[in-house]
């Protein structure tokens, strides 16, 4: 009964009780929705490359060569030789090799040399494998596949020329050899949607006539007479490098580490994910404690529409009173409303979440490459929802307190 | 003798911040199945005597029993539940919960009193036999408390009263927000209940035309005095 009666006191009081069980139900889902898109982001963070055991790339830091190489981010101190390459490609260790040369650029995306065994190796969440939304894999000197958001904010099409740029933010073109745009990729979530992709023949194609990072003055090897040219590249920038068995990974890396030609790194690409999220990881925590101070807020906000009904309520406290109700039960009762109204902004919100989700998952899934799971309720959401409650129960103990010393003064005669 | 079912005797409370009031109530006395109408003007100590009878506040010194029992002597929240167990208790106006429904309202005094619940037997049964006997319109029990008119209301409020048989009744003011013609009919209806049931009644009011239906009329300055200290 005295839930009863508690529900039916928030009912008469529906449209202030909606507002605030509302301003819950929105932060419980925001929280829940941020938890949510971390996790989302987390899990897809570390799939943004899977099946490769080692990347491998000139010496410098762990995290450095991950950001070049797999996020494009930063530039190589230095590259591998053609010949170190070939010296890796050829251990008996090695399953496969995929080499990566980066430096040059198209509008703001990066253009990034490999071979045919990228497509069949380079491998994201969970093991998927990077699919042609149009046109082809390339398979001329001048073709080129690019990327998902490429293509989307370049409004570029299957058959549409690209002109390459030499180096990044840069002016100088490689305008005598332009590209033709044969494939166009799905959309990843991975750095593969921001970048242009050429063969390693192509890389060396375009620098020609080019020595030191600038073109030879007035020289400019027609197209087919680069075509008849040896083009076998001399420089990788980076590796991806897959080993015949698991157990053989540690030791490979610690061969390719103490390569004596050459000051290589080798680094496992799940390790060096964790570090650079431990690393991006900070702002994460910054938004899901400002999350968490939002659902804070709507407490209080809940806490202040306990506090401004508790005059217009004097006479429903001094009923309880004349009844034979102590203080403490109109203690417990306020703690009690409020305990309802933050279950039900919880329950709301969780709902909330769950049709945001179904809303959002294919937007964001297309939008962001982010893969936001629908699940049916964690513990860990149980948990948080019980939070809820005890924090709502907590914060109402201020107004219920306040209740409690107003019910004793005025016992059940209430000064109208 | 008929024995007392309200004794006070050399009560004397003085309000706490409010130093300049005091009220004593050298002695009074309200036997079994006695009606009784206490005449005072507003500021005359009604309230304060109802709320010591009540047990919402202590003597700072005296004695008040009520069915035999020290109310002093009890711990705060075992006045509340005593009050719950002995008295009915109708107020001027506003007594009932308006999210409520008439029986949860009925009913409510019983929560806090498991004895008074045990002498109501069917409670459900026993609201709804009172709702009748006070003229309320059957099936009134599942309306909303606030759906009903005010002298409906009052009529509620005296079945919540009387609802498991409480020794005392006590009313302050209960017609006062009644015309003339429901002043009459409500005082007809609550009359014989307390009489079926032989139940003792402190009504206060300030209006003497009341009087004649009472076994007895005291005036507040009889039985108690005030004391303002200049201020």
């Amino acid at each position: 009964m005295t839930l009863r009666l508690a529900i039916a006191s928030l009912f008469a009081r529906a449209l202030t009780v909606g507002m605030t069980i509302l301003a819950i139900a929105l932060s419980v889902a925001l929280f829940l929705g941020v938890e949510k898109v971390r996790t989302g982001a987390k899990a897809s963070f570390a799939d943004t490359i899977s099946g490769t055991d080692l990347i491998v790339g000139a010496r410098s830091g762990s995290v450095q060569l991950l950001l070049y190489s797999v996020f494009r981010i930063g530039n190589a101190t230095n590259n591998v030789t053609w010949e170190s390459y070939q010296d890796i490609a050829a251990r008996p260790d090695v399953d496969w090799i995929v080499p990566i040369s980066l430096g040059d650029s198209h509008r703001q995306f990066r253009v990034m040399g490999t071979t045919q065994a990228f497509f069949e190796h380079y491998k994201y969440r969970q093991g998927r494998s990077l699919g042609v939304a149009d046109g082809v894999i390339m398979d001329d000197l001048f073709d080129t596949v690019i990327g998902a958001d490429v293509a989307a904010t370049l409004g570029y099409s299957v058959d549409d020329p690209i002109i390459v740029a030499h180096g990044l933010a840069s002016f100088t073109e490689h305008k005598d050899q332009p590209f033709r745009v044969s494939g166009i990729l799905e959309k990843t979530g991975t750095p593969v949607d921001r970048t242009v992709i050429v063969s390693m023949e192509a890389i060396e194609a375009i620098h020609v006539d080019w020595q030191s990072g600038a073109q030879i003055p007035g020289q400019s090897t027609p197209v087919d007479v680069i075509r008849g040219m040896d083009l076998t590249p001399k420089a990788v920038t980076a590796a991806l490098v897959g080993v015949e068995s698991p157990l053989q990974t540690f030791a490979l890396q610690r061969a390719i580490n103490q390569y004596p030609e050459e000051p290589l790194l080798a680094i496992l690409p799940g390790v060096a994910l964790q570090e650079l999220w431990g690393i991006v990881g900070i702002a994460e925590t910054a938004l899901l404690a400002v999350s968490a101070m939002v659902v804070v807020t709507a407490l209080i906000g809940m806490m202040a529409t306990i506090f401004s009904s508790l005059n217009e309520r004097r006479r429903e406290m001094a009923i309880f009173r004349a009844m034979g109700a102590r203080p403490a039960t109109i203690l417990g009762m306020l703690v009690l409303e409020a305990m309802v109204m933050a279950a039900a902004g919880a329950m709301l919100g969780l709902a909330l979440l769950y049709i945001g989700l179904i809303i959002a998952q294919p937007i964001v899934d297309s939008a962001f490459g982010l893969w936001l799971p629908i699940d049916a309720p964690t513990l860990r959401e149980a948990w948080v929802i019980l939070g809820v409650i005890c924090a709502g129960a907590i914060v109402s103990l201020v107004p219920a307190l306040r209740a409690y010393r107003m019910s004793v003064a005025d016992g059940m005669i209430v000064k109208t | 003798m008929t024995p007392a079912v309200l004794t006070l005797s050399d009560v004397g409370y003085r309000w706490p911040r409010r130093g300049s009031f005091a009220l004593t109530v050298p002695d009074f006395a309200i036997l079994e199945g006695e009606s009784v109408l206490l005449l005072g003007e507003s500021g005359a100590g009604k309230s304060t005597l109802l709320s010591l009878i009540c047990g919402t506040i202590l003597p700072d010194r005296g004695s008040i029993s009520i069915a035999g029992t020290e109310l002093t002597a009890l711990s705060g929240g075992k006045r509340d539940r005593f009050r719950a167990e002995q008295i009915g208790v109708i107020f001027q106006q506003f007594n009932l919960l308006p999210f409520g429904t008439v029986a949860d309202n009925i009913l409510l005094p019983l929560r806090f009193a498991p004895q008074r619940r045990k002498r109501a037997g069917n409670a459900v049964a026993q609201a709804t036999d009172l709702c009748a006997a006070l003229g309320l319109p059957p099936d009134v029990g599942r309306n909303k408390a606030n759906a009903l008119s005010v002298g409906q209301q009052q009529r509620v409020a005296v079945a919540r009263a009387l609802i498991g048989q409480p020794p005392l009744i006590i009313a302050d003011e209960p017609t006062s927000a009644l015309d003339a013609g429901s002043q009459a009919a409500f005082l007809d209806l609550l009359f014989a209940q307390t009489d079926a049931h032989q139940t003792s009644l402190l009504m206060v009011s300030h209006d003497a035309r009341l009087g004649d239906r009472f076994d007895r009329v005291i005036r507040m300055e009889d039985i108690a005095q005030i004391e303002r200290a200049a201020a």
